[in-house]
């Protein structure tokens, strides 16, 4: 586990000196010459934030501003699915995502040499391309002669069930895979989190009797509840646009019954051409994603945790 | 009398010794668990990889015949999906390498003039950054798509790397930011009074210093382009400017289901950023905790 502990070494070197930032005594103004460097260096950033945010956010604005496309998504009984798909897999992917990486972030603490491997083939998912994880997951599935299949007609000797048919089979294995790329990564951040508390809280709780599942509840989980809850945010707003998941693993299959607001927004832009309908398709999870973008961005200010 | 004394003192480190046993075990199952969980949906790539044409989806837990026959295949460009793979593989690393440079560049650049010349109204920058960073990427898919049609640069690297630089930058900004308050600030004034202007305190004295987030961000950066699906499908669509991850999706619009070779190509697709992990964990650690929760 050297290269967390090597990680850690930064971390709380510094979280020990400077709490909040603060103002040097000997604070300068910008001088004429410096000043020009100074707008000099930020134009490139200005001009990226300008030309590739700010415009294509205000440009889908404008694609996404008649009210009447919103009255042809809502009287469409697909987008009212994927609505719902999209809640569902948000709800319990990353919630589940969390808490099971909270959990094994204790399990990846212990220093024997096997466990260290098994850290470095856990995180493998994390590390892979996602169009070819998800579509190997996909081969698992989809006909007859996928592995799972495969495994379940060796074991019974019978056929095994069509996965995808099933338009709850199908979001499951959606909501699995989901977890199963992005799980070793919240592991990663908890085990960070977990070996930046020092040794002795461990050792006072012991004196006071805490160990085993009391030091979980009543030590550990308190000194990590503020990366467990902005973690868990920023999951949540990035999830929301999760696209990569459903387009490859269920591909919305049955009959686009699993689709979430990403996938049904691209298709309705790209296979049917209405690009104004899939935005206005991503717009509807504003009234959503504003408030989390909100209140996320308030707690890491108020926090000072660094994201 | 000794013996009454130490019988209960020996049942409890017996109990003790049968109770580190049991977590010991319990602990060796979860990990078979964990490996077989991580590894499942790798090994079937390879089960598939290996099958010869016609054995594809023979229902076998291990091919029969496993042959290598369709790594060949994509090596030697042998199939018709596949005529411009080499040359795919030589635009995904164009497209890695040069957003790893400019996100390394502007980032800095960014980091550097906020956090260390103090530019006046500075956090409008670090917060536009914050907003970039919290808001899905696929939210700006479909205008960005047109924005850049209205620019000219469909079927383009460029547009790719205009996107991917989008969102990469953000969290360079705030590696960055980080990492730069550990160096003092001393040094640029020292180096002021010497009479170096911006540039050279930039140049000579920043960059060195943040050498390790630099590569942490680097690596990042890499794995973010390289592994990138949405966008590159979006702005490519001519077998000459395709990356690796559109060619290799192409494959699911095939009624020949070359899946042997599809997975072949998704092995080779995936070396790098195994490599890459592999090499760099420790400093890809290092990001993580400085400042990450990026995925």
């Amino acid at each position: 586990m050297s290269s967390t502990q090597h990680a850690l070494g930064f971390k709380m070197a510094r979280g020990r000196s400077e709490p909040r930032f603060r103002q040097p005594p000997w604070r300068f103004r910008l001088q004429g010459s410096e000043t020009a460097w100074a707008v000099a260096f930020v134009i490139p950033y200005v001009a990226v934030f300008a030309a590739f945010v700010l415009y294509p956010a205000a440009y889908g604005l404008w694609m996404g501003r008649s009210p009447s496309l919103y009255g042809l998504l809502f009287s469409d009984p697909r987008y009212v699915n994927a609505a719902v798909n999209t809640l569902l897999f948000v709800a319990v992917g990353v919630n589940v995502k969390m808490f099971l990486a909270f959990l094994l972030s204790g399990y990846f603490m212990s220093r024997s040499w096997w466990v260290r491997l098994l850290l470095a083939i856990y995180l493998i998912p994390w590390a892979l391309p996602a169009v070819v994880v998800f579509t190997s997951i996909h081969f698992m599935l989809v006909t007859q002669w996928g592995l799972l299949d495969s495994l379940w007609r060796a074991v019974t000797g019978e056929d095994g069930p069509l996965f995808l048919t099933s338009e709850w089979i199908a979001m499951a294995a959606n909501i699995v895979s989901y977890i199963w790329k992005w799980m070793p990564f919240g592991t990663l951040i908890f085990l960070a989190a977990r070996m930046a508390i020092p040794r002795d809280i461990y050792e006072a709780a012991e004196i006071d009797g805490a160990t085993g599942f009391k030091r979980l509840v009543h030590v550990t989980f308190p000194l990590l509840a503020n990366v467990y809850l902005i973690c868990t945010l920023l999951s949540t707003v990035w999830t929301l646009g999760d696209f990569p998941t459903v387009y490859f693993v269920s591909s919305g299959a049955p009959a686009r019954l699993t689709d979430v607001l990403a996938t049904y927004g691209f298709r309705e832009a790209f296979d049917f051409g209405y690009p104004n309908l899939g935005v206005a398709a991503m717009m509807s999870a504003l009234p959503v994603l504003i408030p989390l973008v909100i209140l996320l961005m308030r707690r890491v200010r108020a926090t000072g945790v660094q994201l | 009398m000794s013996a009454t004394y130490r019988s209960p003192r020996r049942r409890s480190r017996n109990s003790y010794r049968l109770r580190r046993y049991g977590v010991e075990a319990i602990t060796i199952v979860l990990g078979i668990l964990i490996a077989i969980w991580s590894v499942a949906p790798i090994y079937n790539m390879w089960v598939i990889a290996l099958d010869s044409h016609d054995d594809v989806f023979s229902g076998a837990v291990w091919p029969e015949h496993p042959s290598l026959e369709s790594f060949v295949v994509v090596v030697t460009q042998g199939f018709w999906y596949l005529a411009n793979f080499w040359h795919q593989f030589a635009n995904s690393f164009y497209v890695g390498l040069t957003t790893m440079f400019l996100t390394l560049l502007i980032g800095s650049l960014t980091s550097f003039t906020v956090g260390r010349l103090r530019l006046r109204h500075g956090w409008l920058l670090t917060n536009a950054a914050l907003m970039t960073y919290v808001i899905p990427a696929s939210f700006l898919a479909i205008p960005f798509y047109r924005i850049m049609q209205i620019y000219g640069l469909t079927n383009n690297l460029w547009s790719v790397i205009a996107a991917l630089v989008t969102f990469a930058t953000p969290y360079a900004i705030f590696i960055f930011s980080q990492y730069g308050k550990s160096i003092p600030m001393e040094l640029d004034e020292s180096a002021r009074i010497d009479g170096a202007n911006p540039w050279q305190i930039y140049f000579r004295i920043y960059l060195p210093l943040m050498a390790p987030a630099l590569v942490a961000v680097g690596t990042y950066a890499l794995l973010l382009a390289w592994n990138e699906y949405l966008y590159n499908f979006l702005m490519l669509s001519t077998p000459q400017s395709m990356t690796v991850a559109v060619a290799l999706a192409q494959f699911l619009n095939s009624d020949e289901s070359p899946w042997n070779f599809m997975m072949a190509t998704a092995i080779i697709y995936a070396l790098p950023p195994m490599i890459l992990y592999y090499g760099f964990r420790r400093y890809m650690a290092a990001g993580l905790t400085m400042g990450g929760v990026k995925g």
